[in-house]
């Protein structure tokens, strides 16, 4: 599903360069539940943004579904993450005018869905995180474990390649947070791809497999065993 | 545009953003009613103003004399200028090319008029038939002076519609009756009406000759009415009155002795010198009401930008969100532009709606003087409109392309 030969990425820090990503080989099989680890700064949010086409990088090859990313512009960009790609953000990122269904709505919105069709699905979607009686709700009423639930649900209902949650329980307490890797696991369970980015080993221990990044490079990529969250919930 | 998708789209984000929507539509419907009705008051005061001027004849000459000021080749100041009758024809003969309609008038003294046996208080003025068209009179009845009267001598007179009224009550013909002025009895052959209205529609006229030769005028003359030939160009018209207005003071005051420079003995008003003096204040103050009208507009304009930043800057997370989801880069921009032109078009057409329908309503009873019926050219006020909606669109679409070209994770990052 996702292919990485060699990549670099740099940022400018004034007149000095922080390199960050300095060679990274790296591949995801379809259904595969990656968790990347690493302490903040060894690189494994640039990683993500890199796959999550929010950012390039410097040099390397990245294919995803056998489709070459390179030369993106704005439109093209929009483009694959639209199609391809779900987001999960440690910060929700939820429009706060917007209702849960509608929140959920959006990726089909772009997606140029009809609206009748678009609350279908979305509703759809509400319910499998478990929020159908909540679609009517602003995320301000909501709690911080549902408005995750609402993102996730979001990220899902484009219906794509690959999830990618950037620290999607770093503002969450332990209980919530298990609950929404229970949820997590679950839809991997149906045989979707997801990377999770995380820094919290037990997150990572419930998932399949882990990388282990420091200083920019893949220090250690262990497949582990499973730990179910349903067993904390 | 067409886009329902779109539409509906727009129409959640401004039902769930009133108070900002609101802002927005207000600033610009303020500046769009602020500046028709600036326009409306600026051709009310040029109606006003026209309309002040219709009473009389528009290019019309008066004269009338006072006493010397001033020595003059031996003659002591305060000396009482008299013109006469030679002075009238003299100046008809040597100005015909000019002149359209004159007449000389002279006004009876203490005159005391009855009629049966009610006295009235009206002044009686001796008057040539010229003088209906230098005052913009109209026959109501029967006929005005002319020249038979005038060379007869004819015991007639005039009177106004207003007279009329007062004097002969329950609706009875005044033709053919009889005013008694100063124990002299006058029959009335007409009744005219003054474009002045009452304040001009309390005289009897009589012909010039019989109020010279009965109530003992001799050849004494008040003053001189003039109209002048029409010209085509408006500025020519001013400048050959003027001259007219020249030449006949300084054959006035050659004949009567009077300094050239003596400067009330012969005195000359020429009501279009005033009437260019008051259009060129008029034109003045319209350009004052476009001059504020169009800063309104830009304020209004920039008003309209400054909301478009802040709403952009305001919503670069969520643009962000938009764009981590999908969203193509002009998508955003068009959503952005979509909505802030259709606020200002909502917005400015009730502006111009309201502003237009309060000039419809109150502007026909708008009675002070120099102003009548404001009013606005209504392509004048819609393309303001459509200006201040493309100045909008303009000001909004830097910033807004800007946001929609930030980094997602920038945006992101925004709080």
């Amino acid at each position: 599903m996702i292919e990485i030969k060699d990549l670099h990425k740099s940022y400018k820090m004034g007149s000095n360069s922080l390199h960050v990503l300095k060679g990274i080989n790296f591949s995801v099989k379809d259904g595969e539940l990656v968790a990347i680890m690493g302490s903040s700064g060894s690189g494994k949010s640039t990683l993500l943004n890199i796959l999550g086409m929010l950012d390039e990088a410097d040099s390397g090859e990245y294919t995803l579904d056998g489709v070459p990313i390179k030369n993106l512009n704005e439109t093209k960009a929009a483009n694959y993450r639209n199609k391809f790609l779900g987001f999960i953000f440690q910060s929700f990122n939820l429009i706060n005018y917007k209702t849960a269904l509608e929140n959920v709505a959006l990726p089909l919105y772009y997606q140029r869905m009809g609206r009748k069709q678009r609350q279908e699905k979305s509703l759809k979607y509400l319910e499998q995180v478990g929020l159908k009686e909540w679609s009517h709700h602003l995320p301000s009423e909501l709690s911080g474990g549902q408005k995750q639930r609402v993102a996730v649900a979001r990220a899902m209902v484009g219906e794509p390649k690959v999830l990618l949650a950037d620290e999607l329980t770093g503002a969450l307490d332990s209980t919530t947070s298990y609950e929404v890797m229970d949820l997590i696991q679950k839809i991997n369970d149906q045989g979707n791809t997801i990377l999770v980015v995380t820094h919290e080993d037990d997150i990572a221990h419930m998932c399949k497999r882990i990388v282990h990044l420091r200083d920019g490079v893949i220090v250690k990529d262990e497949k582990v065993k499973q730990v179910r969250a349903s067993a904390y919930v | 545009m067409l886009d329902i998708e779109r539409w509906q789209e727009i129409f959640d984000t401004i039902r769930k953003n009133k108070l900002r929507t609101f802002l927005t539509g207000l600033s610009v419907a303020s500046g769009i009613f602020i500046l028709v009705i600036l326009l409306g008051f600026g051709q009310g005061m040029q109606n006003g103003i026209a309309h002040e001027f219709e009473e009389d004849a528009s290019n019309r000459v008066v004269v009338w004399t006072q006493v010397t000021t001033k020595e003059h080749k031996g003659l002591n100041p305060g000396r009482p200028i008299q013109m006469r009758n030679e002075n009238f024809d003299y100046i008809e003969s040597r100005f015909s090319e000019e002149i359209k309609d004159k007449s000389a008038n002279y006004r009876i003294r203490n005159a005391l008029v009855n009629y049966k046996k009610e006295s009235v208080g009206y002044s009686v003025q001796g008057v040539n038939a010229g003088f209906q068209f230098v005052e913009n009179q109209y026959i109501s009845q029967g006929r005005y002076i002319n020249y038979e009267d005038y060379k007869n001598v004819s015991k007639v007179a005039i009177i106004s519609n207003t007279i009329k009224r007062e004097i002969f009550k329950n609706g009875q013909d005044p033709l053919g009756e009889y005013l008694d002025i100063s124990g002299i009895k006058f029959k009335v052959i007409g009744v005219y009406g003054d474009m002045g209205g009452e304040r001009e529609e309390e005289r009897i006229f009589i012909p010039l000759s019989t109020a010279q030769r009965v109530f003992n005028g001799s050849d004494r003359i008040n003053n001189l009415y003039y109209t002048l030939k029409p010209v085509e160009d408006f500025d020519q018209a001013v400048a050959e009155s003027v001259k007219f207005s020249n030449d006949m003071k300084r054959y006035l005051q050659d004949a009567h002795t009077v300094a050239p420079d003596d400067p009330s003995a012969v005195n000359v008003f020429n009501t279009l010198e005033e009437v260019k003096r008051f259009f060129t204040l008029t034109n003045g103050i319209k350009l004052f009401f476009w001059f504020v009208g169009i800063c309104t507009i830009i304020a209004g304009v920039v008003g309209v930008s400054n909301i478009m930043l802040i709403v952009v800057k305001e919503r670069t997370r969520e643009i962000g969100i938009r764009k981590a989801l999908g969203a193509k880069p002009w998508s955003i921009v068009g959503m952005i532009l979509h909505e802030s032109i259709f606020i200002t078009a909502i917005s400015g057409f009730a502006g111009l709606i309201f502003s237009m329908g309060l000039l419809e309503i109150f502007g026909p009873y708008i009675e002070v003087d120099y102003i009548l019926n404001p009013s606005v050219n209504f392509n004048v006020a819609i393309s303001t409109v459509f200006v201040l909606i493309f100045a909008g669109a303009v000001a909004g679409f830097f910033p807004a392309w800007r946001a929609a070209n930030i980094h997602v994770i920038d945006a992101l990052k925004d709080e």
